[in-house]
């Protein structure tokens, strides 16, 4: 579908060349040293995910890091998508990321700028943004492309990945959300992958931009969703989560369902929403970030119908080339 | 004044092409620490700090962000807003200022010139040239402005897959 060069090879690079709909699903990364947490969370999500994305302490809260996530998945052979944020280091520390995550098998990388270091639990942390999320992409692909830092200096073997961004199709300004996505495209994004989509209307609306933009066919689109828990859980993720936009009307829904069937209620929000995502035109898959129940996730992709997964052999396997 | 110039981001970015103009005879004279720059400095620090709020980073890119400041976003982001934006407009981290971006991108809808320029990419800061006069690094180290390895064109074995040269306007 898009005419690229092979970047990675990675198991959702190949899912999303040969035309499936992917499934992506983020892990969330446990307060303890143990690493048998990350090992069942991701013995659950390989079910039925193409990938799965390590968060790099999201919301600013602090957690295991993903770097450390990812090198415990890829030990164990699952397929890790590393998300990286330009909020806690600096342009060397996230160059020497890049490299040792490639080195340690990492073949997705998720670029962010990162939410501020004032929403989560250490608000009086210094905030770095040395580099913006643009930024982080086209030095990846510096690196990945011209095997070179952003200083010039040589790379002896230039890390393969597959390089994704996100992107907000539901906050201000609306008008240009599109426009940025292209510039994010234009950055060197290979993947998007959206803030949770709540609202169908003001993403159709979103996507038919991209899609006058061909930005689709430039990039694929992985639009993220989620259950909700419970009434109070939807209203503290609008208050407090940065950029997540929840309509009343779904709020709403749930407070009118018994407290006995709010996780009922919130799967099957979730499952209607993939629906309705998948029948708009130019999206590639869905990345479920449900947090702490991981154990939903595969019950959405069930009833959403996208289970079984492709078994990874069936996809042809192309190694990307090697221009060093 | 002060409030008009604010509110009119077509007559700022006339205002830069005249500067530009201006000044470009004189370039030979614009060189980096020198008494020149100091005078630049607080030239800038009155003006610029006065319109824009200018944080003095030294690679003045007004014309390319909507004529303004992106130094005064809490994150610095010099490509466009992040995902945290409020439904209101207003910036994830301070609740009750707008979204400079979000500023930003409505008064790029009102320059003719250089509005389209909020397309670009524009490369990381360099640290180093904070608290410098822009206008004399514009003319005298604009090789300073990216780092050697940031290209326009990052990607030399990927570039033919972009389309026709579509361009998103």
């Amino acid at each position: 579908m898009i005419e690229k060069a092979m970047r990675s090879g990675s198991r959702l690079e190949r899912v999303l060349r040969a035309g499936l709909f992917a499934v992506t699903a983020e892990l969330n990364p446990p307060d303890t040293a143990d690493p048998q947490a990350v090992y069942d969370a991701a013995l659950v999500l390989s079910e039925v995910a193409d990938g799965i994305n390590a968060t790099d302490a999201s919301g600013a809260n602090c957690h295991m890091s993903s770097i450390s996530i990812c090198a415990l998945l890829t030990r164990a052979g699952y397929e890790a998508v590393y998300q990286m944020s330009c909020r806690d280091r600096n342009r060397i520390a996230l160059q020497g990321d890049l490299l040792g995550a490639s080195a340690l098998g990492v073949k997705n990388v998720l670029c962010l700028t990162g939410d501020d270091v004032t929403a989560g639990d250490q608000p009086e942390a210094k905030r770095v943004f040395d580099f913006d999320s643009m930024q982080l992409l086209r030095t990846a692909t510096t690196m990945r492309d011209r095997a070179m830092f952003l200083s010039g200096r040589k790379l002896t073997v230039p890390p393969h990945l597959f390089l994704g961004a996100a992107e907000n199709p539901s906050a201000p300004p609306l008008d240009w959300r599109p426009q940025r996505l292209a510039k994010k495209i234009e950055a060197g994004a290979d993947f998007i992958q959206t803030q949770y989509i709540f609202d169908i209307a003001i993403f159709q609306k979103f996507m038919a931009r991209v899609r006058d933009l061909g930005a689709h066919q430039r990039a694929y689109i992985l639009a993220g969703v989620g259950p909700l828990r419970s009434p109070k859980a939807a209203e503290f993720m609008r208050a407090h989560v940065p950029g997540v936009h929840i309509p009343e009307a779904i709020i709403d829904r749930l407070h009118k369902t018994p407290k006995a069937r709010w996780v009922e209620e919130g799967m099957t929000i979730c499952v209607e929403l993939i629906e309705q995502i998948r029948a708009i035109a130019g999206v590639a898959g869905v990345h479920v970030m449900a947090y702490r129940q991981e154990e939903l996730v595969v019950e959405i992709i069930r009833r959403a119908k996208l289970f079984p997964r492709v078994p990874p052999e069936a996809l042809t396997r192309s190694v990307p080339n090697d221009r060093a | 004044m002060l409030r008009f110039l604010q509110a009119s981001p077509h007559f700022l970015e006339v205002i830069y092409n005249a500067t530009h103009s201006l000044l470009k005879p004189f370039r030979r004279l614009l060189k980096p620490n020198s008494l020149t720059e100091r005078v630049f400095v607080q030239g800038e620090i009155i003006t610029k700090g006065a319109i824009f709020n200018c944080q003095m980073c030294g690679q003045c890119v007004l014309h390319s962000t909507g004529m303004t400041c992106p130094m005064n976003c809490p994150k610095n982001l010099r490509n466009g807003p992040c995902g945290g934006v409020r439904a209101n407009g207003n910036c994830e981290v301070i609740p009750t200022m707008r979204c400079v971006w979000v500023e930003a991108y409505e008064r790029s809808q009102q320059m003719p010139l250089y509005g389209q320029e909020m397309l670009n990419v524009l490369p990381p800061l360099n640290r180093q040239l904070q608290n410098t006069s822009a206008w004399i690094n514009d003319f005298a180290q604009p090789e300073k402005f990216q780092p050697v390895g940031w290209a326009e064109s990052p990607s030399p074995a990927g570039r033919g897959d972009r389309g026709e040269g579509e361009r998103h306007d």
